[in-house]
């Protein structure tokens, strides 16, 4: 699994981080996704694709 | 229950295309029939009011998914083409092409239309904004820096205005309560942003009712308000609320009152669930029956139905914290969870005078809600107090033991 972010689209609603913290965070000024593990380990993909699923702005891209 | 061979969902945007992907990554492989009356591909609202209205991104940067992504989901997919007439018996859906398709299961994803002033429907000039045809007709419009007057001062009418002022527009905000945007975020912060409003030169005209909007040869010149003063404009926009898209269920069984009744499954009845703008569910946290018009609700209603039309017997209440937020100029808004009708406010980090703050709701002793302007971590931080039920008197005082 490969993410991609577009952080332009990114509205800073921290959905992301709610649904899969241990690769997402928020920059602390604007709040725009910072991507903490563009490759995650397999235990994360469902916490992922919920985490892309869910992003308001559709700013999270996933291949798999 | 046995997997359902086929599912349909009436309504190709947020809602619908986020059940659709869903029904996919559980693994579902039937058919998936997404109807959707726009021609285009299912695309993001939220940008229409901003971006777009504005200009900043090209219109194709609306798309919910590529070409490519869309393909994969393997969808019967239905654009330009209503659902009209849902026969729950037979369990067949029938189409403004004439086509019928039946269902297993029937996902309700309509969400909602722009409420209008009565007898404006063709009048040039005036305008809504819902679809992206609304939105780069508006956007046309502001091209000419006209005088811009808006009906309505929800966050859709602060945020065209805000667009609008940076525009060059001549911009008329009119609202008929005496403090705009108070009634969802209470009066110490719907007086902050009318204040902000007014400081980027915006006309912010309050308890004044549109009675009617001016026209000659066919074109808007204007508003009369109750008490018979006028305001001149260009163009008028009209932003005073939505409908939803029920009417099409008529005669089908299906329970509407405000939206689509459902229960805490977001489930109206055998066989069919709604999802979205257009779902009035039981939210079982909060005790009460609610209808969320928010980006984020549409996506995460439209991913439970998916998993709850696969679980069978162990489906799950959908009980989010609701999240919303806007963008006015450069202040940045969020509010986790519901602020309206809260009977306690206290601001916890930042300040009222800097425009920077979280501040926190409450009602009955609970938090029930958490604003954040320009603090976008700590906002999310304090949803934590909104998620778990948190006493009042405990959230405002570890808070401010937190503040720096
Ligand atoms: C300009 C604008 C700005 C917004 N900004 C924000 C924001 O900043 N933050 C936020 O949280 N939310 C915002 N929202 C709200 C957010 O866009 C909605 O909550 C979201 O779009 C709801 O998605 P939905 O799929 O439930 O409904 P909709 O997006 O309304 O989609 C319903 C679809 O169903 C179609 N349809 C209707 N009837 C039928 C039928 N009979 N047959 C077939 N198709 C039908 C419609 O054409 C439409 O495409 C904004 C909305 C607008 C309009
Ligand atoms: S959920 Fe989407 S919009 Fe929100 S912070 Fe994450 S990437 Fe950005």
């Amino acid at each position: 699994m490969h993410i991609t972010i577009d952080e332009d689209k990114c509205c800073a609603a921290g959905q992301c981080v709610l649904a899969a913290p241990e690769v997402f965070d928020q920059r602390d000024d604007d709040g725009i996704v910072v991507l903490l593990d563009a490759d995650p380990p397999q235990a994360q993909y469902a916490a992922v694709r919920d985490a892309a699923a869910v992003c308001p702005a559709a700013a999270i891209a996933v291949q798999e | 229950m046995s997997v359902p061979a086929s599912v349909v969902i009436a309504g190709a945007s947020a809602a619908g295309l986020s059940t659709a992907e869903t029904l996919r990554r559980q693994g579902f492989d039937g058919r998936i029939t997404l109807i959707g009356e726009e021609v285009h591909p299912p695309y993001d609202r939220p940008p229409l009011s901003k971006q777009i209205l504005s200009g900043t991104w090209p219109d194709e940067r609306v798309w919910l998914r590529d070409e490519a992504a869309l393909a994969g989901l393997a969808l019967d997919l239905r654009l330009g083409a209503r659902a009209e007439a849902l026969d729950t018996g037979a369990k067949v859906v029938r189409l403004s092409d004439g086509s019928l398709v039946s269902y297993d299961e029937l996902v309700i994803a309509t969400g909602v239309r722009p409420r209008r002033l009565p007898g404006t429907a063709d009048v040039a000039g005036v305008h809504v904004l819902r679809t992206l045809t609304d939105a780069t007709t508006l956007r046309a419009a502001l091209a000419g820096s006209p005088r811009l007057v808006i009906v309505g001062a929800g966050f859709l009418g602060a945020e065209v205005a805000s667009v609008a002022r940076q525009a060059g527009a001549q911009v008329t905000l009119v609202s008929d309560i005496e403090a705009p945007l108070s009634d969802v975020l209470g009066p110490q912060l719907g007086e902050l942003l009318v204040g902000v409003h007014r400081d980027h030169g915006v006309e912010v005209v309050t308890g004044a009712r549109v009675e009617e909007v001016l026209v000659s040869g066919g074109r808007a010149h204007g508003v009369r308000l109750a008490g018979g003063h006028t305001i001149e404009a260009d163009a008028v926009l009209v932003s005073i609320g939505s409908v939803p898209n029920v009417e099409w269920l008529a005669g089908s069984g299906v329970e509407v009152g405000n939206g689509v009744l459902c229960d805490q499954y977001s489930q109206a009845g055998p066989g069919v669930w709604a999802a979205g703008d257009v779902a009035s569910w039981h939210h079982p946290g909060l005790g009460e029956r609610i209808r969320i018009e928010h980006r984020t609700n549409a996506a995460e209603q439209g991913m439970a139905v998916a998993r709850n039309i696969l679980a069978g017997e162990d489906r799950s209440p959908f009980a989010p914290v609701p999240y919303i937020w806007s963008d006015q100029y450069d202040l940045r808004i969020q509010i986790h969870g519901l602020p309206r009708g809260a009977d306690a406010f206290a601001v916890t980090e930042g300040s009222l005078a800097d425009r920077k703050l979280v501040a926190l709701y409450g009602k009955d002793a609970q938090v029930r809600a958490a604003v954040g302007i320009n603090m976008v971590r700590p906002a999310r931080a304090a949803r934590a107090l909104v998620a778990t039920p948190t006493a009042w008197e405990t959230a405002t005082a570890v808070q401010e033991g937190v503040t720096p």
